[in-house]
């Protein structure tokens, strides 16, 4: 198939039925929770991704099940474009114990270490270190997985990422950088922040290729994640990609009921939303005649009866009992002090 | 048995685990040419993928291991107590929180050595003795070594640990020589020593001493000096301090009813702070007179040996808290 460049990409029709069907489970999933947030279902942070749905699936629909990601707090996208379970994701907000971590990380730390999902970080830029670790692991012991992390452009001005990517390219580690670019850290604008045009100009600093990929096109994001995964199972080490994307909502559900002033015109969002991710792939597979209007609606409506399936699973799941508030601190137990 | 210096244990338990198992690597600043000498050859006999100089980038580095372990690595970071503020976020952020936030399903089977090099004039920037502050988060396993015997036994069994480690190496301890056995006279073949067995260093029936890190030094030559004058003191190396022998110390004390501790970390909610504080809740009923904490006093560290000598606990002032537990 081709992209909207007129660019030929190898990418089989399996391929894009399973990005399309992540994405809608990510923006059913993500609809769902800011429905049962609002009826006060569950308490705690939440932070939509949707609107950058793309980003996610198109990155790791180019990484297998051994490759690893971390992310960060705006963690429901990055765990379901990997392939992780809604109901195990739904359950954890939920804070109930058949959730990913049993109830104990919550919305902004979903994990799942069955398929190479490290975990997301409240902490942003954090979790891009660890990614490097796991980078590190692979060129120690000569295997073939990449490490990806996803970290936003706010992260984008954090030390942790800049020393990671200086550590990437000098030991040459099989490692993506990759930054979503949704054009605000909570309320402060990308261009008041970030000293250069592009957040993928800082790669030049670091001696490795910086991609500037539209974000709202999952295609695009694969293909730049692909390049970006070749050249890291080749040894030619790590890539700096920027997905220039856009944060539909506010950037914490309930966030808006306390911010004081408009951060961003309604007109600003009204543009990007003519490039929904979603309308953006299904024009693409219907135009060249990959997919029918009717399979494409048949993916979104299987989706939203699994996410509607999975908050029955999540609400159905017990709490955890207290006697399992110090379960799981030590791989090794110690006594209590 | 043989007489080895301090730094050269550390060595030992390095190369030993390294060669023992090909997970385990070590990574740190200008540790190729073993600036402090604790890796001295490892280039050598294990080559450069497992032996990393690294940049400057504590944050980087400290995270990074922690990520290598999560899949299935062994790391062992060199690095300085006075650096790891670089590095904070990876530490508590991440490696103390990761398994527990999610749900246990990371092993982090992580070891930061932090070398404290303290009394010997580098001023407040190079003479942290910061384990405290790491006992008040939970999720990191602590160890505090005295001798070289078991500098060499706790990290060897840091490293086979599967939760992160810090082993807060004593500097002032680095050139001690004391007898560490050879693996040929031990009965599994190697020095070992379990998380969580304080050692008894001495016993005695009047006073107990805990003592922590190099502070255990000057608490048996304080009771050296006490036994001339017919004072019995029981001196107690904790060796870990997460997790904590507690029992040791009850047991301690409930025999001589007297407790001082010497910790050379700054005394407001030091080690000794959390070590009193047990005995006073759990042992008060044993307790003839107060606890008298011996620690650091709560100011910055002066460059000038004229000023810095003051500030550490030493033997004078152990004796006196002695002197002051048996007085009242």
């Amino acid at each position: 198939m081709w992209n909207d460049r007129g660019v030929t990409v190898e990418i089989d029709r399996d391929t894009l039925l399973l990005m399309l069907r992540r994405m809608w489970m990510i923006r059913n999933f993500e609809l769902k929770v800011m429905e049962v947030h609002a009826a006060g279902e569950f308490t705690g942070a939440a932070h939509p991704y949707i609107g950058e749905e793309a980003v996610a699936v198109g990155a790791c629909a180019a990484l297998e099940d051994t490759d690893y990601i971390a992310g960060n707090h705006r963690s429901h996208g990055h765990p379901i474009a990997k392939g992780g379970r809604v109901d195990k994701a739904m359950a954890e907000l939920y804070g109930r114990v058949d959730g990913y971590c049993k109830g104990k990380g919550g919305s902004m730390h979903l994990a799942d270490y069955s398929i190479g999902i490290l975990g997301e970080s409240g902490i942003l830029g954090s979790s891009v270190p660890v990614a490097v670790g796991a980078a590190l692991a692979a060129h120690i012991k000569g295997e073939k997985f990449v490490s990806l992390a996803f970290f936003g452009d706010g992260a984008s001005n954090q030390g942790a990422l800049h020393e990671s990517m200086n550590l990437a390219a000098v030991w040459n580690l099989p490692m993506i950088f990759l930054c979503e670019n949704n054009q605000y850290a909570v309320t402060t604008s990308y261009a008041e922040t970030v000293a250069v045009e592009h957040v993928s100009d800082r790669a030049s600093a670091y001696n490795m290729p910086g991609i500037l990929a539209d974000g709202q096109d999952a295609i695009a994001m694969y293909e730049a994640t692909s390049a970006a995964v070749k050249r890291a199972r080749a040894g030619e080490g790590p890539t700096l990609i920027e997905g220039l994307t856009y944060r539909y909502e506010e950037h914490s559900l309930g966030l808006g009921r306390v911010r004081r002033g408009e951060y961003r015109e309604q007109s600003e969002i009204d543009e990007w939303r003519k490039r929904d991710p979603l309308v953006i792939l299904e024009d693409t597979l219907i135009s060249q005649g990959i997919a029918t209007r009717e399979e494409c609606d048949a993916i979104n409506a299987e989706t939203v009866e699994e996410v509607e399936q999975a908050t029955d699973f999540a609400r159905n799941s017990p709490f955890p009992e207290p006697e399992e508030l110090f379960d799981d601190m030590w791989a090794n137990p110690i006594p209590l002090p | 048995m043989a007489q080895t210096v301090f730094v050269e244990a550390i060595n030992q338990a390095i190369s030993e685990e390294m060669a023992r198992d090909e997970n385990v690597f070590i990574m740190g600043e200008d540790i190729r040419r073993a600036v402090y000498g604790a890796t001295a050859d490892l280039l050598n006999d294990f080559g450069e993928k497992r032996v990393l100089d690294t940049p400057l980038s504590e944050n980087g580095f400290f995270g990074a291991a922690i990520g290598a372990s999560l899949v299935g690595m062994r790391p062992i970071v060199e690095t300085l107590t006075s650096f790891m503020w670089v590095g904070m976020d990876q530490l508590i952020s991440q490696a103390a929180k990761m398994r527990y936030m999610f749900g246990g399903q990371a092993t982090l089977p992580v070891v930061y050595r932090a070398t404290m090099f303290y009394g010997g004039g580098s001023a407040a920037h190079h003479s942290d003795r910061s384990y405290p502050m790491f006992m008040n988060m939970p999720g990191i396993k602590i160890v505090v070594p005295s001798n070289p015997a078991d500098m060499k036994g706790l990290l060897k069994a840091a490293v086979r640990d599967d939760d992160p480690t810090i082993v807060f190496e004593d500097g002032t301890l680095f050139g001690m020589r004391a007898e560490v056995p050879e693996n040929s006279e031990l009965p599994n073949g190697e020095l070992v020593v379990p998380f969580g067995e304080a050692k008894t260093v001495r016993e005695g029936a009047d006073v107990t001493i805990v003592g922590i890190g190099g502070a255990v030094n000057h608490a048996a030559a304080a009771a050296d000096q006490l036994a001339a004058e017919g004072i019995s003191v029981e001196v107690i190396d904790p060796r870990t301090l997460v997790p904590f022998d507690k029992k040791a110390v009850l047991d301690s004390v409930e025999k001589t009813g007297r407790l001082v501790v010497a910790d050379p970390a700054h005394k407001v909610c030091s080690a000794a702070s959390e070590i009193a504080s047990i005995v006073a809740e759990e042992g008060f009923w044993s307790l003839q007179a107060p606890i008298q904490k011996v620690a650091s006093e709560q100011v910055h560290i002066p460059y000038t040996p004229s000023l810095e000598k003051h500030v550490y606990p030493d033997v004078e002032k152990i004796l006196a808290a002695v002197r002051r537990t048996l007085d009242s």
